[in-house]
Formats: structure tokens, sequence, C-alpha cells
């Protein structure tokens, strides 16, 4: 138990996905002007990130291994991913037709989202067994719904007109994004590595 | 416009017009994660020209045959049997960057500039041009990379790829290897080329008002 809790901590905040391992930033300097919508997406991230990350598990472990085609993991995983993401986008579409638009083309972007390709390698790489691959996927969810929030939450706060003409637009993100990951950079003294 | 003169200008748009990430905002994630040395910057920018170009290949043999509808799979399919390859190579030829790289590789695959360009050459590009629309994105983020990495390496150790250049007294920040490091790198990149671009367009404008004063006198 203390194993996994530890597992989850190291997988949202000390190893951020965001801020330490540099996966998915497209969407956390493209939907983070808007609070709601940003702590949505991370929703969104996290649901497909455990989805994929456990079907990919099962399928890697039942499938790949025994019959060794470790090799086609990478063309097996994106495609989980991407069917995945499909019947989110329906799902979303039908029952949410508000978020469905808040999201616009960034709904259909969350396959290309290097997260969660990247979650369902690491579980894969890391040899996890199946239960710490979902903490580590829920864990990796939560800290990028944070960090999605944390910045949404600062980039409402700004005043356009006080920000130095050239750091307008990507910029100002960037260097926020660099303090916030200095700050959870102090993190990284509460696991033993 | 000549066959050629347009393969030409499709290869500079991606080179040096649009580089991806340092003139258009794509391709982020490698930039920001790799790029702690010159020579990872180089060996990714190679790795993702070598896929751009191979899948691009492969998307101008299968446009004919395969349905519009389903394209997008199918060549995303062709894109991670490309870094496949690219992953295998680099593990047998360069194995100590490869570990560096890591995860990083096969991330290729849903790199957004390499998806957009397949798409480009899929839908709508000669095949010419699209070659040269392949390998003009691709070594531009080659550049764009290796530049931010001599840049983060110079800072952190006091190296390009590897050779020493700063004086021995030289205190490394230690701070530009880790990821806030990463993050202000491209930050003030991006002021660099935002303040650059808008002392263009004043001085664009100052010549376009002396214009129209010539001409009113």
């Amino acid at each position: 138990m203390k194993e996994l809790i530890l597992l989850f901590i190291g997988s949202a905040l000390v190893n951020n996905f965001l801020l330490a391992r540099f996966l998915g930033i497209c969407s956390f300097l493209g939907v983070t002007s808007q609070l709601r919508a940003a702590v949505s997406m991370g929703v969104a991230v996290t649901g497909v990130m455990f989805g994929a990350s456990t079907v990919s598990w099962l399928l890697y472990a039942y499938v790949l291994d025994p019959l060794g085609l470790q090799y086609l993991q990478y063309v097996v995983f994106i495609l989980v991913i991407a069917s995945m993401v499909q019947a989110l986008e329906q799902v979303i579409k039908a029952r949410m037709p508000g978020l469905y638009r808040a999201f616009g083309i960034y709904l259909p972007l969350i396959t290309t989202n290097c997260a969660i390709l990247g979650v369902a390698l690491l579980v894969v790489q890391n040899e996890y067994n199946l239960l710490s691959s979902i903490v580590f996927a829920l864990g990796g969810g939560a800290g990028f719904t944070l960090a999605m929030a944390m910045m949404a939450g600062l980039r409402e706060e700004f005043r356009p007109r006080e920000i130095p003409h050239a750091f307008r637009g990507t910029g100002i993100g960037l260097v926020t994004a660099g303090i916030m990951s200095l700050a959870f950079l102090a993190f990284s003294g509460m696991i033993p590595m | 416009m000549s066959r050629l003169r347009e393969t030409w200008n499709t290869f500079t748009e991606g080179f040096i017009r649009q580089t991806p990430p340092l003139f258009t905002a794509l391709g982020l994630c490698p930039a920001l994660a790799i790029t702690t040395s010159a020579a990872n910057g180089l060996v990714m920018g190679l790795s993702t020209t070598a896929v751009l170009v191979g899948s691009a290949v492969m998307a101008l043999a299968i446009r004919n045959v395969v349905p519009k509808q389903v394209r997008i799979p199918v060549y995303t399919v062709g894109i991670a049997t490309m870094v496949t390859v690219v992953d295998f190579l680099l593990e047998g030829l360069l194995p100590e960057i490869h570990a560096l790289l890591g995860l990083f590789i096969p991330l290729i695959i849903v790199n957004c500039i390499v998806l957009g360009r397949v798409e480009a050459a899929f839908t709508r590009m000669k095949p010419m041009p699209a070659l040269g629309d392949a390998f003009g994105y691709g070594l531009g983020f080659t550049w764009a990379l290796t530049l931010i990495g001599i840049i983060r390496e110079v800072m952190a150790a006091g190296t390009i790829f590897g050779a020493r250049v700063m004086p021995v007294g030289f205190t490394a920040w230690q701070i530009m290897r880790t990821p806030p490091g990463a993050f202000l790198t491209m930050a003030f990149l991006f002021a660099l080329i935002q303040t650059v671009r808008m002392q263009s367009a004043k001085r664009r404008d100052r010549r376009a008002a002396e214009q129209t004063q010539a001409q009113a006198a």
C-alpha cells in the first residue's frame, strides 16, 4: 500500500507529466486561458490516460509479449488511443454539447497528446503490474490536471497590458511554466529515488 | 511556376520561414525535453527528419488507394512503423544517445509537425514539392533543436558537442540542465524572436509611410 501511495505521489508531483517530463505541452499552453476548460481537459486526459494505459497493458501482457510481437507495441498503442479518443468524442458530443464546443479542435487532438502515448509506453517500459499501472496513470492524470488548473488560474489573473511586448503570447506562458516547474523541483526531495 | 521553383519554395517554408518550434510553436515537447545537449538535439532532429521523409513517401504512395475517410488511422500506423524502424536503428547504432532520448523517440508518432506534413502530402501536394516540404520541416526542426541544445549545453556545461568553449573559471549553470531551464530558455528565445519581428514590422510600416508621403509630394 505504501509503495502505491509513493508511486501515485511520484507520478503526480515529483515527475509531473507537464512540468518535469514535458509530456502534453501543447494543451498546457493551448487550453489554459480559462480555468473551467483547463480542468475539463485535465479530466478528459486523465480518463483517456487511464483507459489507454490499462488496455495497452493488457494487450502487451496477454497478446504482444507471449507472441513475441513486442516490436508492434507502438503501432498497437497508437491505435488503442486513437479509437478511445474517438469514442470519448462521440460521448461528449452527444451528452455535453457545450463542453464539446469549448474543447473545439483540442478534443480530437488528445490523440496526439504525448502524455497519453507516454503513459502507455512508460507502464510497459517500467514493467509495472496492472495495479501499479492504474495507480501510475491516475497519478499522472491528477498531476496533469493540477498543473493545467494552476496554469489557467494564473493566466486568468494576467493583465495583458502589464506584460512586456516581447513576452506576450507563448513567451509569458513558458516563463510561468518555468517558475512552476522550479517550484515542483522541490518535490523531488519527498521521495528517495 | 516551374516544378523546381515550387519544390524549393516548399523546402524553404519549413526550413527557414516557418521553422518549428521557433517560428511556429509546434513540437514543443521534444524541444523542451531532449535539448540538454547539442548532440541530443541533432540526433532527435535527424530521427524526426527520417520519420517525416519516410512517412511522406508512404503517404504519396498510398494516397490513391486509401479512401479519404480512413486516411488518418492508416497513415498514423505508417508513421508508427517508420518510428519503430528508426527506434531500432538508433538502438543499434547510437545506444548511448538512444538511452538519453528514451521515450521521445516513440513519441515522434504523435509529433504534430510529422502529422501535419503527412496530412499535407496525402491530401494536396504534388510529389516533388511534398518531398521538399518534408525535408524542409525536418531539417528546419533539426537546426532549431541543435541550436537550443547548443545554448543549453554552453550554459549547463560550458561545452558544445562535448568540446570545451567557456574559460576554465566558468561556473556551470546547473539549472539549464533541468526542466525549469528548458522552459526559460524557450521563453527567452520566443521573446527574442518576437522582438525582432516587431522591429522589422515597425521598419516596414515606416518605409510604407515614407513612400506614401513621397507619392503625395
